[in-house]
């Protein structure tokens, strides 16, 4: 079946993924994705789900434009435009974000200097006006207001010293400021207890917005209890093999990958 | 060349030549070309007589072969000692100076005229081997404080040169030191009265314009007892297919409880891609602590130079001194520095901190040589060292030799060393994140030399971040 059918279509396409097909940049024999459709659409959450090397992670990264994958098929349009054309930096101006599972540290470069610089890459795109470090300081407050987060992450190194958690909360309050209007979630889920799993959710949930999507890539369910998707997609050897409602992620967390 | 790289790929900015007459002495070295200098100059005879004794011992002097740096021998015969740009031999005012040598320095960033100086900086510009202006001397006379051209200190305050003069580097101490004892020409001369806290930031501005010439400069600085000093040094040169040679030597002497904080910003011709060209900068600087309580501390940004050839150093003599040494040593293309510190504990209570951040880009090679040097009588010292190296590509190198020697059982040493790799994953985290491949390499570099670059002067730090940038550019695919 096809991976958008049956669902509510809820507004324009933002994302449309038709028999991709990608291999790992160093050797080309190494397809990891093979055929791999994907629509979605603006106002929706989409859940990928799939076991240990289906193909998860390289999907995020391709989207994103990681230089260590090749696309070899296949099309995305992102806003009716062609993704896989754009270099990554372009792709990121024009609202598509990735949270990294294994976020970078940047010694020596503060967080709150990290995010101006990233937010005025975006504005200057955009042809806005870049911030100064004050008019900035007021949008990062307002949005740590919205997410109900403390300042304490902004003085710190980027990821520098940060603990599993802390990095991931990180990303997240990276998306809130960016706005992005594609925000992809790379197993945020991973190494977070359950109390970080909640804040972590609870803030992606305040962000959500009629006009931008999310997709979220994850291993486990326990993260849908929390950020609860329209659509839920089942990614194995390289393509979605099953798709379906919210209630699907609950059938895989009782029958395995197998049992689907 | 990818599009980032022939994007971002600009020559070295301050390669002009200015074309403007000039008084050479012959190529080549001997007792003639020495008296010649010496006659130019007008000195006092104790200065030959110095001057001569220094070249006597270079001779018997072999260049030394230790350092891990690689270049064809230089012909010492080849370079001409003494050039200087032709202009009215005693300056009133600088409205006699050569428009041209203005609009030099104006081109460099460095306005000399009333209206357009930067403010809160004294600066004395050198071109080639002669101190062209000196700015805001009236102004630092008010508080005592001597800031001229070296050869001017020669000839106005003879007794001050000739008791520092060669205190704290010998004219035997080294081969270039014996080198630049014998034939130096001109450079800056500080110091700073008892109690006096210097209201503006001294600095010297070197430019070697003549082709065929080396750069053979002396500074000296004199804190007295209880007075500070920041003194911030620049330079720049044309981009030539020959290598020039600089050896200069830098002498700060700090009485009890002064403090000297020492800038310099490196920016020498590199050479080109090929590595053709570029100036040798090989250079002996050291301070002494020679009073209780005093702090010498020293800073640099080497981004310029073919090679690089310096380990600033301090001696830490005075109880309770102490000794910092902060390092940016960047090495692109074909560049090759080896630069470090000594670090000499002779005192109770003595302290020193060495901060060295290396990042080799190209195929350049960068080394980080330190000594730290515990004497017997150096009760309670500590010596703290951080070396970190950063690398950018697969073809360049870097190297790290810390000597470490305690003959006093109370000190206290820590190390620290890392090498890391400016990761493809750090350029791709930035570009996610919308900033463009030469914003992402600024940002990580940057955050890299963080703990150096907040021990420059405020005005300078902006400056020096920016030459990172230059230096680096086109690194990065």
């Amino acid at each position: 079946m096809s991976a958008g059918s049956g669902k509510r279509e809820t507004g324009d396409v933002v994302l449309e993924i038709k028999g991709l097909h990608a291999t790992v940049a160093s050797d080309a024999k190494n397809e990891i994705l093979k055929g791999l459709d994907l629509v979605v659409r603006a106002g929706e959450v989409h859940a990928i789900m799939g076991p240990n090397g289906s193909g998860k992670s390289t999907l995020a990264a391709v989207l994103a434009g990681h230089p260590a994958y090749t696309v070899t098929g296949g099309t995305v349009k992102y806003q009716g435009k062609d993704l896989l054309e754009m270099a990554p930096e372009e792709r990121a101006r024009e609202g598509v974000f990735l949270a990294f599972q294994y976020p970078v540290a940047i010694r020596g470069i503060t967080n709150s200097y990290f995010l101006r610089s990233a937010v005025n890459a975006v504005r200057k795109h955009k042809g806005q006006e870049e911030l100064d470090p004050l008019d900035f300081l007021q949008v990062l407050e307002a949005k740590l207001k919205q997410i109900g987060w403390d300042d304490s992450f902004l003085n710190r190194a980027v990821n520098d010293g940060f603990s599993g958690g802390e990095k991931k909360r990180n990303e997240i309050l990276q998306m809130a400021v960016l706005e992005p209007i594609l925000a992809i979630l790379d197993e945020t889920d991973s190494g977070l207890d359950i109390d970080a799993l909640k804040t972590v959710a609870e803030a992606v949930n305040a962000l959500r917005r009629p006009d931008h999507a999310t997709v979220v890539v994850t291993h486990y369910q326990r993260l849908l209890n929390y950020i609860v998707p329209d659509r839920v997609h089942v990614l194995a050897g390289g393509r979605i093999v099953k798709s379906g409602g919210k209630e699907l992620a609950l059938e895989l967390e009782e029958k395995g990958y197998v049992g689907v | 060349m990818t599009s980032i790289e022939a994007q971002v790929l600009q020559p070295y900015k301050y390669g002009f030549v200015t074309d403007i007459e000039s008084d050479d002495v012959p190529l080549g070295l001997n007792e003639d070309i020495i008296r010649l200098i010496s006659r130019k100059k007008g000195e006092p005879a104790f200065l030959l007589e110095w001057r001569l004794k220094a070249y006597r011992h270079w001779l018997t002097l072999t260049e030394p072969t230790w350092a891990n740096v690689h270049h064809p021998p230089i012909d010492y015969q080849a370079i001409r000692y003494y050039s200087a740009p032709k202009q009215q031999k005693k300056l009133d005012s600088l409205d006699q100076v050569d428009p041209k040598l203005l609009e030099t320095f104006d081109k460099l960033g460095i306005p000399l005229v009333e209206q357009k100086r930067l403010s809160g900086v004294a600066v004395d510009a050198v071109f080639d081997s002669v101190s062209v202006a000196t700015t805001f001397r009236a102004e630092l006379a008010k508080y005592g404080i001597i800031f001229c051209a070296f050869s001017e200190a020669v000839r106005e305050h003879p007794a001050l040169v000739e008791k520092w003069l060669g205190s704290v580097v010998p004219a035997s101490d080294n081969f270039f030191a014996a080198l630049n004892s014998a034939v130096f020409t001109d450079g800056s001369f500080c110091y700073i009265p008892k109690g006096v806290r210097s209201p503006l930031e001294l600095s010297t501005y070197f430019r070697i314009n003549a082709s065929s010439t080396g750069q053979f400069e002396r500074t000296l600085i004199v804190a007295d007892e209880g007075s500070y000093v920041s003194y911030l040094e620049g330079c720049s040169a044309p981009v030539r297919d020959e290598n020039q040679l600089h050896a200069a030597v830098v002498e700060l002497v700090a009485l009890d409880d002064a403090t000297i904080k020492y800038s310099t910003i490196q920016n020498w011709y590199p050479g080109d891609e090929n590595g053709k060209g570029g100036i040798y900068n090989f250079v002996t600087k050291r301070g002494a602590c020679r009073g209780r309580n005093s702090k010498i501390s020293w800073t640099q940004v080497e981004t310029g130079s073919a090679i690089t050839w310096k380990y600033p150093g301090c001696i830490l003599q005075g109880d309770n001194s102490i000794g910092e040494f902060y390092s940016v040593a960047v090495t692109n293309n074909h560049q090759q520095a080896d630069t470090g510190t000594k670090m000499i504990h002779m005192g109770k209570n003595t302290r020193s901190t060495i901060v060295s951040k290396g990042i080799s880009a190209g195929q350049g090679q960068n080394t980080y040589r330190g000594l730290v040097k515990i004497l017997k009588g150096a009760e309670d010292a500590r010596n703290y060292s951080q070396c970190d190296s950063m690398l950018i590509g697969d073809q360049c190198g870097a190297h790290t030799f810390p000597y470490i020697d305690v003959r006093n059982a109370s000190a206290i040493m820590e190390h620290e060393a890392s090498t890391s790799k400016i990761g493809e994953d750090q350029i791709f985290y930035c570009k996610q994140r919308g900033l463009s491949a030469e914003d992402a390499v600024s940002l990580v570099v940057n955050g890299f030399c963080k703990e150096v670059f907040k021990e420059l002067p405020m005005e300078f730090a902006v400056e020096a971040q920016n030459l990172l940038g230059i230096s680096l550019e086109g690194s990065v695919g």
